[in-house]
């Protein structure tokens, strides 16, 4: 068998997953328009603090644009973060549907891994689409570049930034297998909700992580959620370049693997004494 | 049995029901009370790096935060029969029975689910009012809490009426609007902090548009006991909470007129 034929039912899966959730567009629509307001009050909010003292807006490791850029693609890609297990999951556990999976030729975990990449992905594609053509092309048009999404420095960064988003939606997809792992040996996804916070803190999505005091980044930099979100835009921004901007890659890369092999242990144990459902 | 004997009775059938499930109602409430606490975490990094902005501290820019949640919060408890009108009574056609039973659609509506889950949000607003309010040794007397309270007040009409506006809009869109939540969830987010950060054009939204100010910033002032830097005499915070009632007027209105246009979708 060669490697197309081995890959083929996974892409298959993220084909018809993305498909399906890509059907709920009016969700992505009002999902957006939310998204914009809240974008639009944060840029306010940084432009009061970095109005408010030239001396502390010099010094700070973000410039002013940096910030509004940060901002607009956090909004951007909002969805990305990881707060809920995998809703396809709980649904399944519940109603026995898992047998099924169970007894497909494929890697289970692997096959609940795609299956919940392909969840995430289409819900950030078109919401980030729009985000783009609201803040980095109708900003500009209407004379508010200032308050618009700017490009990357150059090419370089933009590439490597592409590459970092990617990995960005592996590092949630394996965060996402450990909510449904959860899920699974629970029965029940609503406790799991409480842990919602550590991704919207820690990815940077609330505030750049840059902005919190300087002696706490060097832990924040090292910390799973830091690939989801703010490694990205360093890497966009220039700031990390070169070997720095490899190391990024490589903490997302590390998180990646230690998760994917978390979860694959785990799992394997709560399915040896998963007690199927329904009938 | 009167209608006030009726909600209460609605309201205690509700909590009974949600006891009944007490890991998954307290972690929803721990749940509710992080998700906004990390909030104010960011605004304390944000005054942490920046300093004090346009004269404005961190401890009143939290007696803002707090009290405004707190209002939220409350509305939030009550409000849930209007928020998912559309998709739990509208589309399924439960609406007409809430019509032929001799009481209020008001009444049934606000009993519908009262979620005790939110006074994780408001035990998170109170924690923050209260460490800022003594962080900036704001005087608690009979005048300022009485005008927090009031304030409080306002803001509660205020947000209730927004979510009652939704649920007489879905008697058109037949589903429960995404988007109001730029005006709740977004509004609690533009009113925790001061009015004066925000361009003109914001500031005349949140004061002429969606009152926000009006039940939040001007009373608040007064509690802090500090002067508008935008020049707004003080008297005038005094009277705004009011206009938080007269939204609510409003948004009962619009909800009359969407009860009088209501047809079943016969399912």
């Amino acid at each position: 068998m060669s490697t197309i034929d081995v890959m083929r039912p996974y892409t298959a899966l993220f084909a018809s997953r993305f498909q399906q959730m890509f059907q709920y567009r009016g969700a992505a629509v009002a999902g957006f328009i939310t998204q914009c307001w809240w974008g639009g009050l944060k840029v306010m909010i940084f432009a009061a603090f970095y109005g408010a003292s030239a001396a502390a807006a010099s010094t700070a490791p973000l410039s002013l644009s940096q910030a509004v850029t940060y901002t607009w693609v956090g909004q951007a890609v909002l969805v990305l973060l990881p707060w809920f297990a995998d809703p396809y999951v709980a649904t399944a556990v519940r109603t026995g549907a898992v047998s099924y999976d169970r007894l497909r030729p494929i890697d289970f975990y692997s096959l609940w891994f795609i299956r919940a990449a392909g969840w995430i992905a289409a819900r950030v594609v078109p919401r980030a689409i729009l985000m783009f053509g609201f803040a980095a092309i109708l900003l500009p048009l209407i004379g508010l570049r200032d308050w618009s999404w700017q490009l990357p420095p150059n090419l370089l960064a933009g590439v490597l930034f592409v590459i970092s988003i990617a990995l960005a939606l592996l590092l949630s997809s394996a965060m996402v297998m450990v909510l449904n792992i959860i899920t699974a040996a629970s029965l029940n996804s609503r406790g799991i909700n409480a842990l919602a916070v550590a991704p919207t803190m820690l990815s940077g999505s609330l505030l750049p992580l840059s902005l919190f005091p300087d002696s706490w980044q060097s832990a924040l930099i090292l910390q799973p959620y830091a690939g989801l979100l703010d490694i990205p835009l360093r890497i966009y921004f220039g700031v990390f370049e070169g070997a720095a901007a490899l190391g990024g890659l490589a903490v997302q890369l590390f998180w990646i693997a230690s998760l994917v092999g978390l979860g694959r242990w785990w799992l394997g144990r709560v399915l040896r004494s998963l007690e199927m459902q329904g009938g | 049995m009167s209608g006030l004997r009726l909600l209460f009775r609605l309201v205690t059938a509700s909590l009974r029901a949600q006891a009944q499930y007490p890991g998954s109602t307290i972690m929803l409430t721990i749940g509710q009370f992080l998700g906004n606490a990390i909030e104010i975490f960011a605004v304390w990094a944000l005054f942490d790096r920046f300093g004090n902005v346009h004269g404005w501290q961190l401890g009143e820019v939290a007696v803002f935060y707090g009290l405004v949640h707190m209002m939220f919060a409350i509305a939030d408890m009550a409000c849930r029969g209007f928020d998912v009108l559309g998709t739990d009574f509208l589309r399924t056609g439960d609406f007409d029975r809430v019509l032929l039973r001799p009481r209020t659609a008001t009444l049934q509506l606000m009993g519908y689910e009262f979620r005790l889950s939110r006074l994780g949000r408001f035990a998170q607003g109170l924690v923050v009012l209260l460490i800022g309010s003594n962080a900036v040794g704001v005087e608690w007397s009979a005048m300022t809490i009485g005008m927090a309270l009031w304030a409080m007040a306002g803001g509660i009409a205020l947000f209730f009426a927004i979510v009652v506006m939704q649920g007489a809009v879905s008697f058109w869109t037949v589903e429960s609007l995404e988007v109001v939540n730029v005006v709740t969830y977004g509004g609690v987010q533009a009113a925790q902090f001061p009015l004066s950060l925000y361009s003109d054009w914001l500031r005349n939204a949140l004061t002429f548009v969606v009152p926000l100010a009006c039940v939040a910033y001007f009373p608040i002032l007064l509690v802090l006991g500090k002067p508008d830097p935008l020049g707004t005499p003080a008297w005038f915070g005094v009277i705004s909470p009011l206009a938080g009632f007269i939204f609510l007027g409003v948004a009962f209105l619009a909800w009359r007129f969407g009860v009088r246009h209501y047809t079943s979708t016969g399912s």
